[in-house]
């Protein structure tokens, strides 16, 4: 065999730690890398030309397959983005419910982050784990909205709907006995609220077994400890935000900072990490789950003392009830024009971002007067951070970049629109 | 904000246009000063703008029209939204833009930066000697507007296919593309033909003045 010692290694786009489809081209040297040349858009759908092509709300549905793990942030930066064009503000409690399905949606993302990072690494059984909670959170969407994962649930000037006052049952079947039926149904007795609340209950006992099984286990932390460090000044210049940022020890969370919603008035820490490598970026992600059980419990709080409603009473937004169509010629005329032409958004520019679980996502949205986006330019987080890849991963070997790539939490829905 | 606003205003050079509509700072800067901006706004004490969250094209071709005349509806009758060629665009200014969206994690502030781009072809110069990772906004803009960002280290097609022409987010490149591909049986390859469907309008775009917002302008 001849004596090579360079070698050029195409990574991807199918292997199972490219998240997806990412493209690397390695260049290295021995096991070390000495390139990294990224190639993305493999998913590429153009979201942002299709949305120019369909009247605002059909493109919500759009943003929950942008990121495809947490749906629901995606919807909030869009819907936030039309209510600033349009001056509509959305009643009080629709801004509860966003902000209590913002943070069920960041454990949703932050549990499929953590179980694919640790598979990654070679801790399979992790992955099983966070599974299991995750199912709670995605009976949550659909009890709510009808689907697990895509749900369409936000709109411009509110929530499409109310939360249910009793959660769905699972069916008797020959797969299961009538006793593990009664087992499975015995917390969905009670309203929506009843089973998040129950669910929040028990939820930081099993962050503690994910910490059992990773935190001081010592293959995981000669795995992450010390690998891919971000410096601050280093992280600013990569253009970092979110958990990646906040891993440098800079102290930015849009929730604090530029507070959207209702965050300002909640209460809950923002945890910082100290020396910025892929364990504190761990550590930092765990932490954020149990700040964001703090911030439903709040949630869950005020929603239970203050009923009313979840849409706005602009009638030139928010379709009308069913049953005034039935007698009401005004409803009937607002329904038509909001299912056939839709609204029209008068002419502006604006910019909406919220603190999504990956990082900053904004919306750069231009209406010129039409019942369409004149152009929609979805700002993703990963996508700045998957830049940087090359960067963090040069001199390390091909191990290390698969931590740090998953690390980064990458998800191609967004990235590559 | 308004602090903000006449620090923009004294620092940055002459010819910029400022705008706060939505209560957000737009800058628009001549094309050739983009760099000398770019600079101050990143540099100064009171501004130090050191994260670029965004940067994207904008073609400004058919703004303002729609596909469907509600004005003359009965001279123009039903078939309104299926054949009709868009108008010709009333937009005064040049047809494509660059817009930066700059954040100052410091200071907590932020501004949009809008450069218009007169050339043909296109051309406007990088940033990514002082915003490092505008490196791949940059390339995202070339490849799906045919901007040309000068001195740019590596500019490449990002997002679209191996091999693909044209610029696919320009108002004129049809939604239902030019070309698709299949596998052929008889040469044993994928094969690349032109489209076979039309592109359609299902909901018309319109544009209405509508007066409720009319009345909001007036105020100002």
């Amino acid at each position: 065999m001849s004596d090579l010692s360079h070698y050029t290694v195409n990574f991807g786009p199918q292997h199972p730690s490219a998240h997806g489809v990412l493209r690397l081209i390695l260049e290295l040297k021995g096991e070390v890398i000495t390139d990294v040349d990224t190639h993305i858009g493999l998913l590429h759908r153009a979201t942002e030309k299709l949305a120019e092509t369909k009247p605002f709300n059909h493109s919500i549905g759009y943003m929950d397959r942008l990121d495809y793990v947490s749906m629901m942030c995606n919807e909030h930066a869009y819907v936030m983005a039309i209510e600033q064009l349009l001056g509509v503000n959305p009643p009080k409690r629709a801004q509860y419910i966003r902000v209590m399905f913002d943070e069920m949606t960041r454990i949703l993302n932050h549990l499929m982050w953590l179980g694919a990072h640790a598979m990654d690494l070679g801790a399979v059984s992790v992955f099983l784990y966070c599974f299991q909670a995750r199912e709670d959170l995605m009976d949550c969407y659909e009890a709510v909205s009808g689907a697990r994962m895509h749900a369409t649930y936000y709109r411009p000037g509110g929530v499409y709907r109310d939360l249910p006052n009793s959660m769905p049952n699972y069916e008797p079947n020959r797969w299961r006995t009538e006793k593990e039926i009664e087992i499975l149904n015995e917390n969905r007795q009670g309203s929506l609220l009843d089973f998040i609340e129950n669910f929040i209950k028990s939820f930081p006992s099993k962050i503690d077994e994910y910490e059992n099984l990773l935190t001081d286990n010592r293959i995981w932390k000669q795995r992450t400890v010390d690998i891919g460090i971000v410096s601050p000044s280093l992280a600013r210049k990569l253009g970092f935000s979110g958990p990646m940022l906040r891993g440098s020890g800079i102290n930015w969370d849009l929730r604090k900072d530029q507070p959207y919603a209702v965050y300002n008035e909640l209460d809950f820490d923002v945890p910082l990490g100290s020396k910025g490598d892929c364990y504190d970026r761990y550590l930092i992600r765990i932490e954020e789950m149990r700040q964001s059980t703090r911030i439903i419990a709040q949630c869950i709080t005020w929603l239970r003392a203050n009923p009313g409603p979840v849409m706005t009473n602009n009638k030139k937004v928010a379709p009308p009830k069913r049953i005034k169509m039935k007698d009401d010629m005004e409803a009937l005329i607002h329904h038509f024009k909001l299912f056939t032409e839709g609204y029209i958004i008068p002419p502006g520019e604006t910019y909406a971002a919220v603190e999504h679980p990956k990082g900053e996502f904004g919306i750069y949205l231009v209406s010129d007067g039409s019942n369409k986006p004149y152009r929609l330019k979805i700002r993703p987080a990963g996508f700045t951070h998957l830049q940087a890849l090359g960067e963090l991963s040069k001199g390390l070997m091909i191990a290390d970049l698969v931590t740090i790539l998953s690390s980064i939490d990458v998800v191609f829905g967004d990235i590559d629109r | 904000m308004k602090n903000l606003l006449r620090i923009l205003k004294t620092n940055l050079p002459k010819g910029c246009q400022f705008n706060t509509e939505h209560n957000q700072i737009t800058v628009i800067v001549p094309s050739q000063s983009i760099i000398e901006c770019c600079k101050i706004l990143k540099k100064h004490a009171e501004l130090k703008f050191d994260i670029l969250i965004d940067l994207c094209g904008v073609d400004y071709l058919s703004y303002g029209v729609g596909e469907w005349d509600t004005v003359s509806t009965t001279a123009t009758g039903y078939s309104r939204a299926t054949n009709n060629k868009p108008d010709e665009s009333k937009w005064p200014l040049p047809r494509l833009a660059v817009v930066y969206h700059l954040l100052s994690t410091h200071l907590n502030h932020r501004v949009r930066v809008k450069a218009f781009i007169e050339s043909d072809p296109p051309e406007i110069e990088s940033i990514c000697s002082i915003y490092k990772h505008a490196n791949w906004y940059e390339r995202e803009a070339y490849d799906l507007f045919g901007i040309i960002f000068n001195n740019h280290p590596d500019l490449r097609r990002i997002l679209t296919d191996y091999g693909f022409k044209g610029f696919p987010f320009r108002k004129d490149f049809p939604i239902s593309g030019h070309v698709e591909v299949r596998y052929d049986e008889a040469e044993k390859r994928c094969i690349y033909e032109p489209t076979s469907i039309d592109p359609r309008v299902t909901v018309p775009k319109v544009v209405r003045d509508d007066n409720r917002y009319l009345k909001g302008k007036e105020n100002e």
